[in-house]
């Protein structure tokens, strides 16, 4: 009897399931292979991540400009280029958003911003909004932290870069610092996965 | 035996709502938590709130409809659909369906964006500011299966809660508040 009590509860834990679950989350989860890409960047080249042969991994960011939580992240996504680049783990942001939608994302702007906050990474133009769905990025800013290994550039993080949008000084954690640091030991990210207020991507 | 499974795990699924239903019955409702911080200008006023006091507006036990949207008044989407949750709030007034918008405005916009905007819009649904930027720790309170983009929106009433990431347009919005009502 208390058998099939049990199955009973499971069964009705499925049923439920099945009723409240609309539809599976689309895009990578972490230990996904994500694909590689190559998009404009701001000079006009285009930049794929095979290009960066030294690197280990990468640190790609959906990112833009006219998002205000996507700007109090500006510096500090410079900082975390500055700081992990140069070993192994680069900043690759990109521009998820359809300039026809959201004028202040046009390429044009794209490079504007770059330039007036010296960028030192390369910021692509997801021309036709092609990649960000196969990554699931929802808004901006989404970081996905990539490691290449001989399977492909696995995703070992997704989320925010910090816990702080309001503050950077009030920073407790450090989310995509902690995952490279980690990757960079031979170890995996000590939180693997987290949420982030951000602006919905416009496709 | 298959036949007796399910039958068991209906039964299962019945008394679980059951038991539900009667401690919702006897609750009572809590007063309003203090906000931490009220802003005010040229008549309007705002209440500011870190998620666990606004978590006392999403999980009110009465025999209201909620309609919780998360905004912020640089959102084009968010700009967009409000005047919809607006007529909604308007429409349904008498009708226990009340319309809470939550600003995610960054704190430096409060007095200089979000007021002048509720005063310029007159928007008449109740409008308060979530101000806690560890937004990992709370995103997933809200709704488990929330990526964090805005707009969002949570309709709830004691019995039925679904949330949405995504626009609304107001026969989208009136059709899902008419289902769980």
């Amino acid at each position: 009897m208390k058998a099939v009590k049990f199955l009973g509860l499971f069964i009705a834990a499925g049923l439920l399931a099945a009723f409240t679950i609309a539809k599976p989350a689309a895009g990578y989860k972490v230990g996904d292979v994500a694909t590689d890409f190559s998009l404009k960047n701001i000079d006009g080249k285009k930049v794929s991540l095979k290009d960066m042969k030294d690197a280990k991994g990468y640190i790609v960011i959906f990112t833009c400009n006219h998002c205000p939580y996507a700007q109090a992240y500006e510096d500090r996504i410079i900082a975390l280029d500055k700081k992990y680049k140069k070993l192994g783990y680069p900043v690759v942001a990109i521009n998820p958003n359809n300039p026809a939608k959201q004028k202040d994302d046009s390429f044009e702007k794209m490079q504007e911003r770059a330039k007036e906050k010296k960028f030192t990474f390369p910021y692509l133009l997801d021309e036709g909004q092609k990649i960000y769905p196969q990554y699931g990025a929802t808004k901006t800013p989404h970081v996905y932290i990539l490691q290449k290994t001989t399977k492909g550039n696995v995703v070992k993080y997704i989320g925010a870069i910090d816990d702080n949008y309001e503050d950077a000084s009030a920073v407790k954690v450090k989310y995509a610092e902690d995952a490279v640091n980690a990757l960079l030991k031979g170890k995996e990210a000590p939180v693997k996965e987290t949420k982030a207020i951000g602006c919905s991507i416009k496709a | 035996m298959t036949h007796y499974i399910k039958r068991a795990a209906l039964v299962l699924l019945m008394l679980g709502f059951a038991a539900c239903k009667g401690e919702e019955g006897s609750a009572t409702e809590e007063p309003a938590p203090k906000p931490m911080k009220v802003y005010k200008k040229n008549g309007i006023s705002v209440k500011s709130y870190d998620y666990s006091g606004l978590e006392y507006f999403l999980t009110k036990d009465n025999d209201t409809t909620y309609v919780v949207n998360f905004w912020a008044t640089w959102c084009v989407p968010c700009v967009e659909e409000l005047p919809h949750f607006e007529k909604l709030n308007a429409k349904y007034k008498d009708d226990k369906v009340k319309v809470i918008l939550v600003s995610l405005d960054m704190p430096k916009m409060v007095e200089n964006k979000l007021l002048p905007f509720i005063k310029e819009n007159q928007l008449k649904s109740e409008v308060l500011y979530l101000r806690d930027p560890d937004a990992n720790s709370w995103i997933p309170k809200v709704d488990s299966t929330w990526s964090g983009a805005i707009p969002a929106t949570l309709i709830y009433n004691r019995d039925t809660r679904r949330f949405f990431e995504k626009s609304f347009s107001y026969e989208e919005l009136e059709k899902e508040v008419s289902l769980i009502k």
